[in-house]
């Protein structure tokens, strides 16, 4: 008898929920936590008109890069795309609208989101130019920025390993913005390098309870993308 | 030694044992070359981990180790891993002790400029901004001038600012300097530099000691 409880399935099927101009959030601080496999098997479905969330815009021709050098997307929102080129000419000359936030606050408004409030009070940025285009409001005797949570149509997440509920471990600096992103989505599609069953993780060392996911899918390992950038390599 | 490297061995004598301590990317991560094996700090990187130790070769590196500016690293004894929300408590909550960024420009009432040239260089914020802002010590290592030779320390940004009256200290290849409402307090003069020249490279209002300034 198959288990009660199976989210695992192949990339295509969980990504089929994805329509045009979906908003979709994705895991990943540069390489680490990216989730290659999902967006190799997204990009086959080539959307139009997405709004992509993610800290950074990965390198040209990797990850996320790839779905808006195709023209996938209409948006980006982003805390710093400083080792893309190519992305940033998109942003110089119109092709991409982009929306910048300081990072913490970009992670803070998508745990918002998955902690169910409508935004946060900050002072970050007050004294700067970010001031012109964010509401303020008086709070308590200060003055705060307001910015409202970050909520999307779906996350894809990149755990180091799954259960078949999607209990999520994730490894060294791949954590980053995935957990976060698990909870701030209807639709939640994780892959994992590897997927044990049920009871084969120990609890304590859960960082993600599997009520926030929908679908996990087998990482394709031999994807040249989890591998060593050597280009990022100290020379000897 | 590169102007660089003496700035950051002269800025690596700013760390004291037990701090938590952010290192901005370019030249302030070069001050890990310069602290001693005894000294025991925990850096922080903003990807996630606190207790980042040198950039390692191949085949030392992890694929899911990096530090904020996408080199593979090793980490300390005692280190720790954590998501992006959890790295900014660290920052936005008061426990950095030190952030030692980099800088386009600084003013000499410590305001901040380096994260922007309008039309020109809008590569993002990232943690610039909650560093600047949040860190108990901002020190800015910086070369004294750009590469043309126009002065990067002036009496007010012409460029927007990261964070206003942040900077605590200021190091150069030529001097070491603490903004001040008044102007830049001149502390230390590199080897074989005199006060006049530091005068002639730099916009910002000086104050000179009384004695002659330690050499670094």
């Amino acid at each position: 008898m198959p288990p009660a409880i199976d989210k695992t399935t192949d990339p295509a099927t969980a990504l089929a929920r994805i329509a045009d101009n979906s908003s979709v959030m994705v895991g990943g601080f540069g390489s680490p936590g990216t989730p290659f496999t999902l967006l190799a098997a997204l990009l086959r479905r080539a959307p139009q008109g997405l709004t992509l969330i993610k800290n950074d815009a990965n390198e040209q021709g990797i990850g996320v890069s790839t779905l808006m050098e195709a023209g996938c997307a209409r948006r980006f929102v982003v805390s710093h795309m400083g080792l893309n080129s190519v992305v940033i000419e998109m942003m110089n000359q119109g092709e991409l609208e982009v929306e910048m936030h300081p990072q913490g606050l970009l992670a803070e408004k998508i745990r918002a989101a998955g902690a169910g409030l409508a935004g946060i009070l900050t002072d970050i940025g007050l004294e700067t130019i970010l001031r012109d285009q964010r509401q303020t409001m008086e709070f308590q005797g200060k003055t705060c920025i307001v910015e409202p949570s970050l909520r999307a149509d779906a996350a894809l997440v990149h755990a180091a390993r799954a259960d078949r509920w999607g209990n999520l471990v994730f490894e060294k600096t791949a954590r980053n913005f995935n957990p976060l992103m698990a909870t701030a989505a209807d639709l939640v599609i994780v892959e994992a390098l590897e997927i044990v069953d049920i009871g084969e993780l120990d609890p304590d060392h859960i960082h993600l309870p599997g009520a926030f996911v929908d679908h996990v899918v087998p990482a394709d390992a031999s994807l040249p993308d989890y591998g060593v950038l050597k280009h990022h390599v100290a020379q000897a | 030694m590169s102007p660089k490297h003496k700035i950051a061995r002269r800025a690596a004598r700013e760390l004291q044992n037990g701090q938590v301590v952010n290192l901005g990317i370019g030249l302030p991560t070069l001050l890990l070359n310069h602290t001693p094996e005894e000294l025991e700090i925990f850096v922080h990187s903003e990807n996630g981990v606190l207790g980042m130790g040198p950039r390692c070769p191949l085949n030392q590196a992890h694929p899911a180790l990096i530090d904020s500016g996408g080199d593979y690293i090793a980490v300390r004894s005692g280190a720790a891993f954590f998501d992006s929300a959890l790295s900014f408590a660290l920052v936005r909550g008061g426990r950095l002790d030190v952030a030692v960024l980099g800088a386009l420009e600084v003013a000499e009432n410590g305001d901040l400029a380096n994260w922007i040239i309008p039309g020109k260089f809008a590569p993002g914020i990232g943690g610039g901004m909650e560093l600047a802002q949040k860190a108990r010590r901002v020190i800015v290592t910086t070369t004294h001038t750009t590469r043309s030779g126009a002065p990067k320390l002036l009496r007010s940004c012409t460029l927007p600012v990261t964070a206003k009256a942040c900077v605590h200290r200021i190091i150069t290849e030529l001097a070491v300097l603490d903004p001040t409402p008044q102007g830049l307090l001149l502390r230390e003069l590199a080897q074989g530099i005199e006060a006049q020249e530091v005068l002639e490279k730099t916009e910002a209002r000086i104050i000179l000691p009384q004695a002659d300034p330690p050499r670094f």
